[in-house]
């Protein structure tokens, strides 16, 4: 499916108005992607086209009781520094231990995403001077990571109403365990920078991903998928306003068969909508800038949501050198699989690839696959259905308890419930009308009892969720369909004796 | 000798801990501790009496008083690694190893001396001042020292005690504890045991926790065992051996202490004689001991060959590379946020780090940092890091091959000469002296092989020189034993400590030559 747009090459030229046929900018985003992500010819104008390139670097904080190499609890928004164990604090002559629940968290999600495993990998340090690292360097896998050589499938979706659906391939270069920072505050009227070693040593998952993505759409399609992923796992609770999910992009633009241009690094995303933008942004940016004779500097911008543009992040000491190192303290980690684990091997003291694979829930996709098969939906309304956290079990369970056709039952969940939730701002657990009560609903409708005008007026009633089962709000609102001719008969009559003026009117023309 | 005293109770916990705090104050000259712990030492006395008044006490050490190396961490005493960085620092927690001697019944009288964060080997580097080395003050140094310049000074001319467990091999050698833990990096341990003539043991890397040491090196660094005796190193590292959950680089199996045999027969051990370990300057009287140590084997029926180490004499700078890069990294956690000295200087973050560590370090640690640094920079990590790190693996290959060839035991001399005068250690820099010095001890650590100095002879100027012994990986037992028959053959003399006779002959009477197993 070719979609009418640049695909993947931007131009310049309609920017100009330079004539000829120039797809108008849809919203606030300049430029669609083209689903076959290659490079076409430029426009009429005769202008050289540009190729962006995203490649993105993700940081999942690893969902587990205690931190990657301390005992010390992790939770989000605990008083400051309470949560800080020793070695956190990295006191003289503490040592690191290694989580294993966090290495089984990295497998899972290694093998989610079709990476090699590696069976044997190192741990580094990584310095430089910061106050929210105590120890002075990053505990981190530079060397050997525990995962490489995998990829994501995603789909994007190319216009609003979502009824195209085109699949997308990234290729994930690694994953890596490491230890998050701490937090600095800086408190610029007194000057001081206040330190929170709350987070510091909480374990995380950096996935890199390969720049294989050309606008912020994809960028943005492909976190939400792995953010579905990590949330299916359990292995990252991946909530972005809480920084369980932290997304940095690399973009850079080229002329097509020209090397890859300079790229910068954006920060500061919090969200996969500002994603999307922060990435086009820079697109446009640099575009513009090669376009006027300028030159891209290799350089850290952060997205400033409020302004929706990039801008440079005051970096005095520029490029700096981490000055690696192999960390002494951890043996290389070394997984099992069936076939390599040691029999006289204590079960808790290794980790078995073979059997977190066998454990792997099903992945967002497989669930999709089999909701369309299962109850006969859209693909795209299998997607809307997973994106909300809840839904489809939500979705699943009406369908369950009713004998209306789940093809009609999901045009009641994504077009009443979803668009009431969102009028809302209401998660689905926080619906006010469980399944079982819209399954009531639609079991009324779909006995004819009522009409379906009299079930949304039903279902307004139901939104105040002041314990009424619906046939009481019918019977309550006389809202029940007349099956009896005579009583039907006596309110037309009724009508019409009430209306004595009007129906002479109406008879005399 | 003093175990079997406690349980028939001719002498009391308390006592005995009393006599220690006595003897440290009457050798406060030595400077061998920077912190001592009267108070809670006298407790846990009180405490071990109770036990033993009930029948219940935990063992051979319990009562025991024992010191501990300034880099251990040690809860609610002070832990100051001999720097200005530490000044005041007081843990809260307890080192493993610490915490075992304690759970042992064990009495800790204080923190010893040595060089700043350990790096040095004369303990001279540290900012409490150089420890002097007891048999400075011995009738046997002065008798031989005084025929040869009775016109110097005598302020001048005490010597060294070998470092940077300085502190803890003065503290046992001069009969204020009856062990004491070292740190052994290099040699750190075996070195001043070698000045001090005592036992120096440097167990095979992982054998033992090093969870609340602080680190020079930890891909090397081991805690070290100080006593009188080698039946006693045995049983300290009987108490400490083993894994802990703390620190991922011991060994997971379960170690099991072990009661040295007096061997009787060392017809078929094999002992090899290291050949590069003759090294440039090395004294001829330590090459002479040295031949006639291994004469003492072959006389005895072992088996003695000649080895070669080949790649031993890229050890020093081998070890200039790998030290300093770790040391860079371990000293970056000190920056005057979180503990430790904090300098006043508040311009920026990065000016309060700059003044922090110009203030808290030494020269010597902050020339090791900067090499480090630039060791481990991108465009130099290849061609120092990565070729540090082969040539280490194939001084470790050197051990294996001679140990696969069937040598059971290596027999080395542990330093070079006997101990300098300060006057005249002083005269080169902490770094050709560490080169100099770490030279014939620092091969182990690079291998994680266990060593240990056993005191051997008196040198002409009646100073203590020692001899080593190198084992196979976690093979203490045949090393101790070994180690243990070569102690009886040659009847090391005791110290004659005339000042501390002088002041407390009672203490000494009762002291002199004892060893707690």
């Amino acid at each position: 499916a070719v979609v009418r747009g640049c695909g993947g090459v931007w131009c310049r030229a309609w920017r100009r108005g330079a004539g000829g046929p120039a797809p108008a900018p849809r919203g606030q985003r300049a430029v669609a992607c083209n689903a076959r992500g290659g490079a076409v010819p430029a426009g009429k104008s005769g202008l050289a086209p540009w190729v962006p390139v995203v490649g993105l670097e993700i940081h999942a904080q690893i969902s587990s009781n205690s931190k990657l190499f301390s005992g010390s609890q992790v939770q989000f928004a605990a008083p400051p520094n309470s949560l800080v164990s020793f070695f956190d604090a990295s006191l003289p002559g503490t040592l690191p231990v290694l989580n294993r629940r966090c290495v089984e968290a990295a497998v899972m999600t290694g093998l989610a995403l079709n990476c090699s495993i590696n069976k044997k990998s190192l741990f580094d340090r990584k310095h430089y001077f910061y106050a929210d690292l105590p120890a002075g360097y990053q505990i981190t896998q530079q060397r050997v990571p525990i995962a490489v050589n995998g990829s994501l499938s995603y789909s994007l979706c190319i216009d609003s109403k979502m009824s195209q659906m085109v699949p997308k391939t990234v290729r994930i270069k690694q994953i890596q365990l490491e230890q998050d920072s701490g937090k600095s505050l800086h408190d610029d009227t007194r000057s001081q920078t206040l330190v929170d070693l709350n987070r510091a040593g909480v374990g995380l998952m950096e996935v890199v991903m390969e720049p294989d993505m050309c606008c912020g759409e994809e960028a943005a399609a492909a976190v939400r998928e792995l953010q579905l992923i990590l949330q299916t796992l359990g292995s990252s609770q991946a909530v972005m306003a809480e920084g369980q999910l932290r997304v940095d992009a690399n973009v850079s633009v080229h002329h097509p068969g020209e090397p890859y241009g300079v790229r910068t690094e954006v920060k500061n995303i919090n969200s996969i909508r500002f994603l999307a933008k922060a990435v086009d942004y820079e697109i446009q940016r640099q575009i513009e800038e090669l376009e006027n004779g300028g030159t891209i500097q290799n350089e850290t911008r952060a997205f400033d949501s409020k302004l929706g543009c990039t801008v440079p992040m005051r970096d005095k000491e520029g490029k700096q050198d981490y000055r690696f190192m192999p960390e002494p303290n951890l043996p290389p980690l070394i997984l099992y699989d069936a076939k390599s684990l040691p029999a006289n091997m204590n079960h808790q003291q290794v980790v078995n690839i073979d059997l977190i694979r066998e454990r792997l829930p099903d992945l967002p996709s497989v669930q999709r696959a089999k909701l369309v098969e299962r109850y006969g939906i859209l693909p795209e309304h299998s997607f809307t259905l997973l994106n909300e956290d809840g839904l489809s079990e939500f979705f699943e369970n009406v369908v369950k308890q009713t004998q209306m056709k789940p093809k009609k039952v999901i045009g009641w969940i994504l077009n009443d419930l979803l668009s009431y939730l969102k009028q809302h701002s209401l998660t689905v657990k926080e619906s006010p009308v469980s399944s079982f009560l819209l399954a009531d609903l639609l079991n009324l409708l779909e006995k004819k009892e009522i009409s379906s005008t009299a079930a949304k007026q039903v279902l307004a009633e139901l939104w105040k969720g002041d314990g009424k089962t619906p046939l009481e709000i019918v019977k309550e609102k006389k809202l029940e369909l007349i099956q009896d001719q005579k009583e039907l008969e006596q309110i037309c009559q009724a009508v019409i004796d009430g209306q004595e003026n009007e129906v002479i009117m109406m008879v005399l023309g | 000798q003093v175990s079997a005293a406690l349980k028939e109770g001719r002498v009391t916990p308390t006592e005995l801990c009393q006599r220690c705090l006595s003897l440290i104050k009457s050798t406060q000259f030595l400077n061998a501790y920077i912190t001592v712990a009267e108070e809670t030492a006298l407790k846990q006395a009180e405490e071990s009496e109770k036990r033993y008044r009930t029948g219940q006490p935990l063992g051979v050490l319990d009562g025991i008083p024992v010191a501990v190396k300034d880099n251990f961490n040690t809860a609610g005493i002070e832990t100051t690694c001999a720097s200005n960085m530490l000044k005041g620092y007081i843990s809260p927690y307890n080192a493993t190893v610490v915490q075992k001697l304690l759970d042992r019944g064990a009495v800790l009288l204080g923190k010893t001396n040595l060089d700043e964060f350990a790096m040095g080997s004369g303990s001279t580097d540290g900012v409490f001042g150089p420890v002097r080395n007891p048999w400075s003050y011995s009738r046997q140094y002065k008798e031989k020292s005084a025929l040869k310049s009775q016109s110097e000074d005598e302020e001048s001319n005490w010597v060294i005690s070998g470092g940077s467990s300085g502190g803890s091999a003065a503290a046992v050698s001069s009969f204020t504890c009856f062990a004491a833990l070292g740190s052994d990096t290099g040699g750190s341990t075996r070195n001043p045991a070698a000045h001090c003539g005592v036992v120096g043991l440097k167990p095979t890397y992982g054998l033992i926790s090093r969870h609340g040491l602080i680190p020079l090196v930890n891909s090397m660094d081991v805690p070290g065992i100080l006593t009188r005796c080698v039946d006693d190193a045995a049983v300290v590292l009987g108490s400490l051996a083993g894994h802990d959950p703390k620190d991922s680089t011991t060994i997971q199996d379960n170690f099991k202490p072990f009661e040295l045999p007096s061997l009787t027969d060392v017809s078929k051990l094999s002992i090899g004689i290291p050949k590069e370990y003759n090294a440039p300057g090395l004294s001829s009287e330590i090459l002479a001991l040295w031949s006639k140590a291994a004469d003492l084997f072959k006389d005895a029926g072992a088996k003695v060959i000649e080895v070669s180490l080949p790649h031993t004499r890229y050890s020093i700078v081998c070890y200039h590379v790998l030290c300093t890069a770790e040391v860079a990294s371990n000293m970056a956690r000190f920056d005057g946020l979180e503990y430790g000295h904090r300098s006043n200087m508040n311009k920026s973050t990065e000016s309060m780090y700059a003044a922090t560590r110009r203030e808290g370090f030494n020269d010597v640690v902050r020339g090791r940092i900067l090499s480090g640094n630039y060791f481990l920079l991108k465009q130099n990590y290849e061609n120092y890091f990565i070729k540090a790190q082969k040539v280490r693996r194939l001084i470790a290959n050197d051990f294996v091959k001679v140990f696969q060839s069937g040598v059971d035991i290596l027999l080395t001399p542990t330093t070079l000469s006997d101990a300098a005068p300060y006057m005249e250690f002083i005269k080169e820099d902490n770094r050709t002296r560490s080169a100099q010095d770490d030279i014939l001890t620092q091969a182990a650590n690079m291998a994680g092989l266990p060593a240990i100095n056993v005191p051997t002879a008196l040198s002409e100027r009646g100073l203590p020189i020692g001899l080593q012994f190198i084992g196979r990986s976690f093979q203490e037992k045949q090393l101790l034993s070994v180690a243990k028959w070569f102690e009886k053959q040659v009847k090391f003399p005791v110290i004659q400590l005339e000042e501390v006779k002088r002041h407390d002959h009672d203490v000494f009477q009762h002291q002199k030559s004892a060893s707690f197993s």
